[in-house]
């Protein structure tokens, strides 16, 4: 039988200058899980880890992420072969819908002593540690293209952003990075 | 760059992250198929327009995804406060609507042409 070979769309890209790293992330699963409240504690259950309730943070437990994005959306993602969908399918209580995305976005890690500074300069958001800590998270602007920012460390950002506009994240913090 | 609040978000945002989305507190009629030409075209398309204090709708659409609303000052562009959608028209204080206010008689456009009395009348 054939099988179709998934390609990521920054597939064997790697960048590093000016203190700024940038590498595509491995392949994993993605899901924009929406939820009404009564039925947060029980998708929590299911996949393993509490839902975050306040703005701009975030849980992680085992290598699943769930990042709060609004009131009752979440983006949640788990390396490849965790069954994210399988589980949240066995959640009863409550409305919710939770729709993989994963072959709508991809995602890069920018890392780097200069990691803020090129990503200010396309996001005008403030990236500082007070402000912005590590494990905060929210939907936002690099320059045209709408991503998702997740502080991993001090240093250390990952982008997540339509697959289509891959190619333009990368080359805008590319170009940023010389900069930086 | 103009930062914007989001009620939802309870932070301050860059205007890139939004999206304007008209005057606010519209009251879709409940009896629509009854209602006449004219009147219709009052609720769907007439807007105030008001030069000084308005209430608008503003959408964080790159970000937590709400709608909202907002006071502002259409001359000086400056938000007074947001608010979550559903919730009621804020009443404005003196002393808020006078922080806002566009520099005193500088261009035309940005000579008041209303007073604090004629907006508590609405």
């Amino acid at each position: 039988m054939a099988n179709a070979l998934r390609i990521q769309p920054l597939e064997d890209r790697v960048y590093g200058n000016n203190g700024v790293i940038l590498q595509p992330l491995e392949a994993c699963e993605r899901i924009s899980l929406r939820a009404e409240d009564k039925a947060i504690a029980g998708l929590g259950k299911a996949i393993g880890l509490a839902l975050p309730k306040k703005p701009g943070t975030s849980s992680e437990k085992n290598g699943i992420i769930a990042m709060w994005i609004g009131p009752d959306e979440w983006f949640v993602t788990a390396p490849e072969g965790t069954g994210l969908e399988a589980k949240i399918d066995k959640v009863k209580t409550g409305l919710y819908s939770a729709v993989s995305i994963n072959h709508r976005n991809t995602g890069l890690t920018i890392s780097g002593k200069n990691a803020v500074n090129a990503l200010n300069s396309g996001c005008p958001r403030d990236l500082s540690l007070t402000v912005f800590p590590v494990g905060a998270c929210s939907r936002t602007m690099i320059a045209k293209a709408e991503v998702i920012l997740y502080r991993t460390d001090e240093q250390e950002f990952r982008v997540e952003c339509w697959r289509s506009f891959s190619d333009y994240v990368w080359k805008y913090l590319m170009d940023a990075a010389r900069s930086a | 760059m103009l930062k914007i609040h989001c009620p939802y978000c309870e932070e301050d945002r860059p205007e890139l992250e939004f999206h304007g989305a008209g005057e606010a507190h519209i009251a879709r009629p409940t009896n629509m198929a009854e209602l006449s030409n004219e009147d219709f075209e009052k609720f769907f398309f007439i807007r105030d327009n008001d030069k000084g204090i308005v209430f608008e709708r503003w959408r964080h659409l790159h970000g937590c995804g709400r709608f909202f609303n907002a006071a502002r000052h259409s001359v000086s562009d400056k938000f007074i406060k947001t608010y979550k959608a559903g919730e009621k028209k804020p009443k404005l204080t003196k002393k808020e609507i006078e922080a806002v206010l566009p520099p005193a008689k500088s261009t035309p456009a940005n000579e008041a042409v209303w007073t604090i009395e004629k907006e508590g009348k609405k």
